[in-house]
């Protein structure tokens, strides 16, 4: 069934909070607004307000609340509203939802979800575009998805709702009126697991989120000058899936990661890293980056779209990688 | 448009009532459990044998001990990282609370967390936090869970002075209030947050009238004097029992040690300290009970040998322990099979 990615989450939601009367969703406007997205429009009218919570704009207290409830049996969904307000509760997220199970010595697990908008795109400038996750994915004691299509958004939710541990899905703001085709249930792949959205063999883009859309429209004008690029999306940015990114990058020999956060300390880095650590001497060229120019988001169209990851910046940087090596045997 | 009652603070500073042998004898024995424990702590911490942070209550004895006695066994404790006497008092058992101190695997957490964080899910003991106020949310979370589960439980929640100026108090106190939850609220006022003094760091030093912005029924009570912080510790549970809203008690207390091991008490006077001492809570109520007769000279003698007897045995207990293997360190991280990273 076709969809909007926001309507595949607004059915995961409906369907979570149907299911399981232990769940509950609770953020800044998720209620009578119906979410700063819209993604739950239409769910307080159907489950009330008990489970359907609006909150003050306490992100501390309302996280730190969701991780109590979840000690208490519950099964809480939170939303904060975008990545660059989480960060008024990242003590809440470091210090005690991450920490608790190792602190107890296992006693205590925390089985939240926290959802929230990421990404730049729409001219809302340096607070309410920044791409963080690449923060959160530095964190041992919780995992974090990034749904980059519709379908990902309908059934990545229930399979966070059932972990016992903490899960941050982040959405890129972008994603939320684009289509796709949302399959009748979760499919083959694991929760954690990095998928193949167009197979390749002379370079392998990986990206997720925001950036998946991208790497697909530059592979088609890749494959017009006969380059046949692979696209990995991670969908799960922790854990990484190491075995189908490096099994990729050595099919392929050439990789470009492609991150929305900055380019220093970014998440590309890790990556970057790792195959070089795991796959070096499949390499036929550096792995290359293409990130968020390390500028705060500006607010004019033209430089916001500069500052971002583009499709004519991700084919410059594999036209780079394809030109011969000095000395390569390959 | 809901209305709200209007806030009411009370204060209790007395309470003449008598008071049981039994009683006496359990709150006597709790407070002096905590006394002696610590004690053996700090000369443990001296001999190497406790690392790390250690935050010690003696002094403020009274307040763990009322707390957790107005409390049942499925209400939810939300604690700090000066944790050790609320732990005693809620029946955590000495032998694997040492332990935890030492870092033992026989200790609360496995040795994983140490002095700061005691955890004891069983009793419902929800830590042991040490990012001050950081458990202020978790508490207000705890009372939603039981509040959508239709649980007739309530959560205490401690926190010191030092709390009053984060955040998260004024968001905790903000949404319980507003949500109509169960929660306990209650300030252990030891009237320093580390070396800052309270007046230095608060506009308004009197705590327990904070409440009133949150429409936060509220009371301050003297943290030395046992009999008075039990009736109003008990009067509070009794209320947040009974309207399923929060309370706000301010127990006015003080810690005669240094604020962790590593603290030279460069910020306050010798002559402060002893002033507070001639209040110590102990011995003010063990005056009291003997001058009453509630208990004999010999029962207070034998109270203090269990309560050295018992740290004699956690002791022990903890050094007969063992240390978790090198090879499960990346344990505990996340559950079964989830993936770390």
């Amino acid at each position: 069934m076709r969809m909007t990615y926001r309507e595949a989450m607004r059915t995961a939601l409906k369907e979570a909070l149907a299911s399981d009367p232990r769940v509950f969703l609770m953020g800044e406007d998720v209620g009578r607004y119906g979410g700063a997205y819209a993604v739950s429009k239409g769910l307080l009218e159907q489950f009330g307000p008990e489970r359907v919570r609006d909150t003050p704009l306490s992100e501390s207290a309302f996280v730190g609340a969701g991780i109590g409830a979840a000690l208490g049996g519950m099964r809480p969904i939170v939303e904060v509203m975008t990545v660059n307000f989480s960060l008024l509760a990242l003590d809440q997220v470091v210090n005690t939802a991450a920490t608790l199970r190792h602190m107890s010595g296992g006693q205590l697990g925390v089985p939240l979800v926290v959802r929230m908008a990421t990404g730049a795109g729409r001219q809302v400038a340096a607070q309410h575009s920044h791409s963080l996750e690449g923060w959160y994915a530095h964190i041992p004691g919780i995992s974090v998805l990034a749904p980059a299509t519709a379908h990902d958004a309908r059934w990545m939710l229930p399979a966070a709702l059932g972990q016992p541990d903490p899960v941050f899905i982040f959405e890129h703001a972008m994603l939320y009126p684009e289509e796709g085709e949302v399959g009748e249930d979760p499919g083959p792949l694991p929760l954690f697991a990095a998928a193949i959205r167009r197979a390749g063999r002379d370079v392998t883009l990986i990206a997720y989120g925001g950036s998946v859309g991208k790497a697909l429209a530059a592979a088609d004008t890749l494959a017009a000058e006969g380059v046949e690029a692979e696209v990995l999306d991670l969908r799960s940015l922790r854990p990484l899936d190491d075995a189908t990114i490096l099994a990729s990058v050595r099919r392929c020999h050439r990789a470009v990661v492609i991150d929305e956060g900055w380019r220093t300390g970014s998440l590309a880095a890790e990556i970057s890293s790792r195959i070089s650590e795991s796959a070096f001497f499949d390499l036929d060229a550096p792995v290359e980056r293409v990130c968020t120019a390390e500028v705060p988001i500006p607010y004019p169209k033209h430089l916001e779209d500069a500052a971002l990851p583009q499709p004519h910046r991700i084919c410059a940087a594999v036209r780079g990688l394809l030109k011969p090596t000095p000395g390569a045997t390959r | 448009m809901a209305t709200r009652e209007a806030p009411v603070t009370t204060a209790v500073t007395s309470v003449g009532v008598a008071i049981e042998p039994a009683t006496a004898r359990t709150w006597l024995g709790q407070m002096l459990l905590i006394r002696r424990f610590e004690e053996k702590a700090a000369e443990l911490y001296s001999a190497g044998k406790i690392r790390g942070f250690l935050h010690l209550s003696i002094g403020e004895e009274a307040v763990s001990v009322a707390a957790m006695g107005a409390l049942t066994m499925a209400d939810n404790v939300v604690s700090t990282y000066r944790e050790h006497g609320h732990a005693l008092a809620r029946g955590v058992p000495a032998g694997p609370l040492m332990a935890e101190l030492f870092g033992k695997a026989n200790g609360t957490s496995r040795g994983r967390g140490g002095s700061m964080h005691i955890f004891d899910v069983g009793r419902r003991f929800y830590g042991g936090n040490a990012i001050v106020g950081g458990g202020m949310p978790l508490a207000v979370g705890l009372a939603l869970a039981d509040r959508l589960e239709q649980r007739a439980a309530i959560t205490a929640c401690l926190f010191g002075d030092g709390a009053v100026a984060e955040g998260e108090f004024h968001e905790s106190l903000n949404l319980a209030s507003l949500w109509r939850l169960p929660v306990l609220f209650l300030c252990e006022n030891n009237y320093y947050a580390m070396g800052t003094a309270l007046d230095r760091h608060q506009a308004e030093t009197d705590i327990s009238r904070k409440g009133a912005a949150y429409r936060i029924p509220s009371a301050a009570v003297d943290g030395m004097d046992l009999l008075a912080t039990v009736e109003a510790v008990r009067r509070a549970a009794e209320q947040v029992r009974s309207s399923g809203a929060p309370f706000l008690l301010e127990c006015r207390t003080y810690r005669f040690r240094a604020h962790s091991m590593y603290d030279p008490e460069l910020y306050r006077s010798k002559e402060e300290v002893e002033q507070w001492k001639r209040r110590d809570p102990i011995t003010l109520f063990r005056d009291r009970i003997e001058k009453d007769g509630v208990l004999t000279g010999a029962d207070l003698e034998a109270l203090d040998r269990a309560a050295r007897d018992a740290t004699d045995q956690a002791v022990a207990f903890a050094e007969a322990g063992e240390w978790e293997p090198v090879a499960d360190l990346l344990k505990y991280v996340q559950a079964g099979e989830s993936p770390c990273a």
